[in-house]
This record gives C-alpha cells, structure tokens and sequence, in this order.
C-alpha cells in the first residue's frame, strides 16, 4: 500500500494515461474545426472542475460560487488589455490576485463567522450574484453593453497578446489542464492534502488534532480562486467578448460544478472524465433537439442524464470507470 | 405619501414572496435537504394556475386549491419516490439531484408552453382602494389576503393535527420519533407535500401580480433562499417576515435606486445576516 501510495498510478495507469495524452495531442491533426471547439469546450470545463475540485472536493468546502473568479479573472485581464495594452500573461497574475483575495476575503468573513455547510455554498452563490449585479452598473468594463477584444488574426497565433485560433487554445487549456492534475497529485500527496482531507472528513476532529482549520481552509479557497480565475483570462480571450450576465451567471457556476461531481468528487480524473461526458452529451443533445426541432428537449435529457447517474453512480463514474478498466487511482 | 405606498405595495407583495418561501423553509426544517427545485416548482404552479385559467375559466384565486392540492401531491410523490432515499447523503449528491429534477420541470415547461411569457386577463386588473392618500391595488391585496391565509392555515395544520405534531416531533428529533414508532419516510412525504402545497397557493397568487416564462425559476429559487436566510431557515414567522423584508427592499432600492438594482440589495442583505446573524433574523441559535 505505501509503494503504490508513493508512485500513485500502477504500470497499467500510467500506461493509460500515457495514451490518453498522445491522442490528446494528435487529435486536433485528426479532427475537424468543429470538433476541436467542442475539445476546447471540454477543456475548460476539465480546468474550471478541477480548479473547484480543490475547494469542495479536497477541503470539503461546497462552494456553488465559482462563476465569480471565472468573472474576476476574465475581467481584470480583458480590461488591462483592452484599456492599457497590458499581456495577458501579465493580466492574468492580476486576475489570479484579485480572484484570491476575493476569494480568501469571502472565505475568512465566512469561517470567521462560523458559517458552514448550506449556509456557506448560499452565501458563495450570494456574493457571485452581487458581484454579477455590479459589473452590470461597472462603465468602465462595458457594463451590460459588454467587453470586446478586439478580433484575432486567425492566419498566424500571437501567443505573446493571446491571440489565435481554437487549435492554439486546445493546447494551452491541454497544458494548464496537465498542470492542474499533477499540482493536484502532489498537493494530495503533502502535509496540506492530508489536512484537507482530515477537515473534509470531520472539522471537529482535525481542530482536535491540533491543525489550523480556519487558515487550511482559506487556503484551498485562495488557491481554488486563483486557478479558476487563470482559466477565465484565456475564457475571455478565447471568446473575446464578455457580459456580465454570461460569465458570473449561476448557471456557470453550476456548469463548473456539475462535471467533477459526476465524474467523481475528490478524485483527479473526476474532473477530466466528467467533463468529456457532459460536453459530449450536451453537444449531442442540442444535434438531436436541432433535429428535432424542438425547444427544452436538450435540457431534458440533460436533466434525465444527470438523474440516471445521480441513482446509479452517486459517487461519481471515475471510482467506477477505474476499476471496470482495472486501473487503480488511490481514493481520494 | 408615495413612499408610504411603496413600502404598502412592497409589503403585500412580500407575503406572496413569504408563502412561497414558507414551502423552502419547512422542507429544510424538517427533511433537511435544501430544495433546489423550489423556484421551478413555483413556476409549475403559475402554468398551473395558466392553464385552469385558460382550459377551465378559473380565477387564479378560484384555482389555488386545485393547483395546491396537485403541487402537494406531487411533491408528496418526489419525495417518496426519489428523494427519500437520498436523505443521509452527502449535500453534493442532493444538490445533483435536485438539480436535475430542477432541470427537468423547466424543460418540460419550456417544451409544453413554449419561452414566450404568458399571463391572465383579469377584470379587476387595475381595481385599487383609496385610504386616505393610500392606494391599495386590489390584486396585491387579495394576494397578499391569500398568502396570509395560507401561512395561517399551515401554521394551524402544525399546532392541532396529529401529523403536523408529528411532523415536528420528527424534526426536534428524528430517532426519537422512529423510536416512538412514527413513519418518518411518510412523515417526509407529507413535510415535501405541504411544502410543495405552499408554493402552489404562492403561484397561483403569484400570477395575480407578474406574468411567467419558464426561465424565471432560477430568479425564484434564489429569492427563496435569500428570504428563509434572512428570517431564518426552519423558521415558519421567519419566512414570513424575511418575504416581507425584502418585497419592501426591493420595492424601494427599484424605486430610489434602479430597477436593475434590486435583487442586489436582496443579496446585500443576505451577505450582511448571514455574517452578523447567520441562524437568520427570527432564528434560533
């Protein structure tokens, strides 16, 4: 059990995944346009799942927030770009900023004040909602008119100004995505992955032990807020226009947590296998209700899918899916 | 004067508000899962309410105790059937469930009515009562009469019947009550029932005063959540008071500060109690 804890994946995992990132890279050479942007779809929704991942799944923290440091991080970088032609790759540290500090703000007041569990995930949705309200009276970022990039010159990527086409986006979300799955193993791995875990498990009982429960927790928020907030800069520079009611909607803050829920809270590939499965079934369902023509249909079998797995598989397909492939991911 | 009569036509509308979160609040108070679906559930109840209107000629107030007494079922058959055997999971799973409930009334709304708004024709649409300099809109006062009544009657169901004793003897204590040999899964089905039953009343009565589209759920369950926070979740004078609250908040910030503006001061509001008070401002601690 201790050798296998140290490597973390079995020969027969890393081969798996091995593959599984060769395809990855090859497949925008094999695939169409269209294709691709459905991966770029399912790649932020892997990133954003596994940034939340760290907040409710290892810390145990249920935050139904997350759209506000999408929000944030798309935000300040698109405004430092468009008003003072600042990089994006300097803007996003400022997203990340600000989006941990929001974060770590939120999260102090909150476990100051002892608000936990339900009360905890509402006041989340709360301040995003807010904040949602007050970027739609905020001028200076276009208010309800929205933000506007200007358009990219899809003959040859910038990746300096982030300006490109879907393929280039592809492989950027691939390496953070890469990144936030091994930061996660090694995070998992550490004093600070076990605290988590024991404060996810019983708050009582790691105060007891003599761990900093307030000061754990406000740092899986902060680090949750800053990684989420990252892939909001390439968000806003991929679709290059911004409103407020899209990018802090509640509705993407459940988006965000809907895919590592169901590919299993907690674990590293959750996040990954949920996301292929939710952009995939939402991507053939609107085919079909398009086919169909037929208003609510996709959100239907949307919402038929989500019940299905929710009474099949409440703790997620990857627990599954790992040991029907005979792979072995250490719990949690 | 005009003020007085905004906070008026606030405050009446805010006990609609109340009843409708009454529902929220009792569900929590006693099954304990956060109904995630209350807003598309009071939806459900508008159509309702639109479609006795439109098949059967009825009043929406003539049609309350129909579209209750359907809402209780249904929920009384959602908890029986599904969400009971959800009650000891973690919050996560519960959430996806009802999300996914939540999901599918909104479709199936949207695929049954379409997404275009509807509403009632009434007679007495813009019927109002002058006291003094007051004005007095005569659907805000029979919505507001209604959902008073419905908070009255749930409240008398609580305290006199045998089922409403034993529905809070299941919620003081749930093992005690099993072991005094009460059906608490029923128990639940009748607590989801009933709170069900109250969005149903607020629906009806809800469409006395808005038109309904099948997209304004979410609006509705947040606005829930935010009025059973501030009262105090559990807690039945509190969700009265907390819809009163802000129906009056909302009235005044739309009409002193912007429309626009209004739910954020509802969630103002929330930040503010749930960090100074968070058991809710009628609460227990």
């Amino acid at each position: 059990m201790r050798a296998s804890r140290a490597l973390g994946l079995s020969p027969r995992a890393a081969a798996a995944l091995g593959l599984f990132l060769a395809v990855m890279l090859l497949l925008p050479f094999l695939v169409n346009a269209y294709i691709v942007s459905v991966l770029v779809v399912v790649l932020f929704a892997a990133y954003f799942g596994q940034s939340w991942n760290i907040m409710t799944g290892f810390a145990g923290q249920l935050s139904l927030g997350h759209a506000l440091y999408v929000g944030l991080g798309a935000y300040t970088s698109a405004a430092l770009f468009v008003h003072f032609g600042l990089t994006p790759w300097l803007g996003m540290i400022a997203g990340m900023a600000v989006a941990a500090l929001a974060g770590s703000a939120i999260a102090a007041l909150s476990f100051r004040f002892r608000v936990g569990g339900v009360y905890f995930a509402l006041l989340t949705i709360a301040f995003a909602e807010f904040t949602r309200i007050l970027f739609d009276h905020f001028g200076w970022v276009g208010a309800t008119e929205g933000l506007f990039l200007p358009v990219a010159n899809l003959a040859h990527d910038d990746p300096v100004r982030l300006r490109g086409s879907p393929v280039m986006f592809y492989y950027l979300l691939l390496v953070l995505s890469l990144a936030a799955l091994v930061l996660s193993h090694s995070l998992l791995d550490r004093r600070v992955g076990y605290y988590w875990q024991a404060i996810r498990e019983d708050e009582e009982a790691a105060r007891a032990l003599g761990i900093d429960v307030f000061r754990y927790k406000i740092a899986a928020m902060a680090l949750s807020a800053a990684m989420t907030a990252l892939g909001g800069t390439l968000l806003a520079f991929y679709d290059n226009n911004l409103y407020p009611d899209t990018v802090f909607a509640m509705g993407r803050s459940i988006e965000i947590i809907i895919a590592p829920i169901i590919g299993g809270l907690g674990t590293l590939f959750g996040p990954i296998v949920g996301a292929f499965l939710l952009t995939g079934l939402g991507e053939t369902m609107t085919n079909l209700s398009t086919y169909f023509e037929i208003s609510g249909l996709k959100q239907w079998f949307y919402g038929a899918a989500l019940l299905a797995i929710v009474a099949l598989q409440p703790s997620g397909l990857w627990p599954w899916l790992s040991r029907a492939l005979g792979l072995w991911e250490r719990r949690r | 004067m005009l003020y007085l009569n905004i906070i008026v036509a606030g405050l009446l509308t805010g006990a609609v508000y109340g009843l409708m979160a009454l529902g929220l609040s009792v569900i929590f108070g006693v099954v304990r899962i956060v109904n995630f679906a209350h807003g598309e559930m009071m939806v459900l109840a508008m159509y309702g309410a639109c479609l006795a209107n439109a098949g059967l000629g009825l009043d929406p107030l003539l049609a309350v105790p129909l579209v209750t007494l359907t809402l209780f079922l249904l929920g009384y058959a959602l908890q029986r059937g599904l969400i009971n055997r959800y009650i000891a999971r973690p919050d996560h799973e519960q959430f996806l469930l009802l999300l996914a409930v939540a999901t599918m009334i909104t479709a199936s709304l949207l695929m049954g009515f379409g997404p275009d708004a509807r509403n009632v024709q009434l007679g007495y649409a813009y019927d109002s009562y002058q006291i003094g300099a007051m004005l007095l809109d005569k659907v805000r006062l029979l919505a507001a009469a209604g959902a008073v009544l419905g908070a009255a009657a749930l409240s008398g169901f609580f305290r006199f019947t045998r089922t409403g004793k034993s529905i809070r003897a299941c919620a003081d204590n749930q093992f005690g009550a099993q072991v005094v040999g009460l059906d608490v899964k029923r128990l639940y089905a009748v607590t989801f029932g009933l709170g069900a039953a109250c969005v149903g009343a607020a629906g009806c009565l809800m469409l006395l005063l808005v038109d309904v589209q099948p997209y304004i759920a979410t609006d509705y369950t947040l606005l829930a959540f935010i009025i059973v926070i501030l009262g105090g979740l559990g807690s039945m004078p509190g969700a009265l008071f907390g819809g009163i609250l802000v129906g009056v908040s909302e009235a005044l910030s739309g009409f002193l500060v912007e429309p626009s503006f209004k739910s954020a001061f509802s969630f103002g509001l929330l930040i503010l109690v749930l960090l100074v008070r968070p058991q809710g401002l009628l609460g227990r601690a």
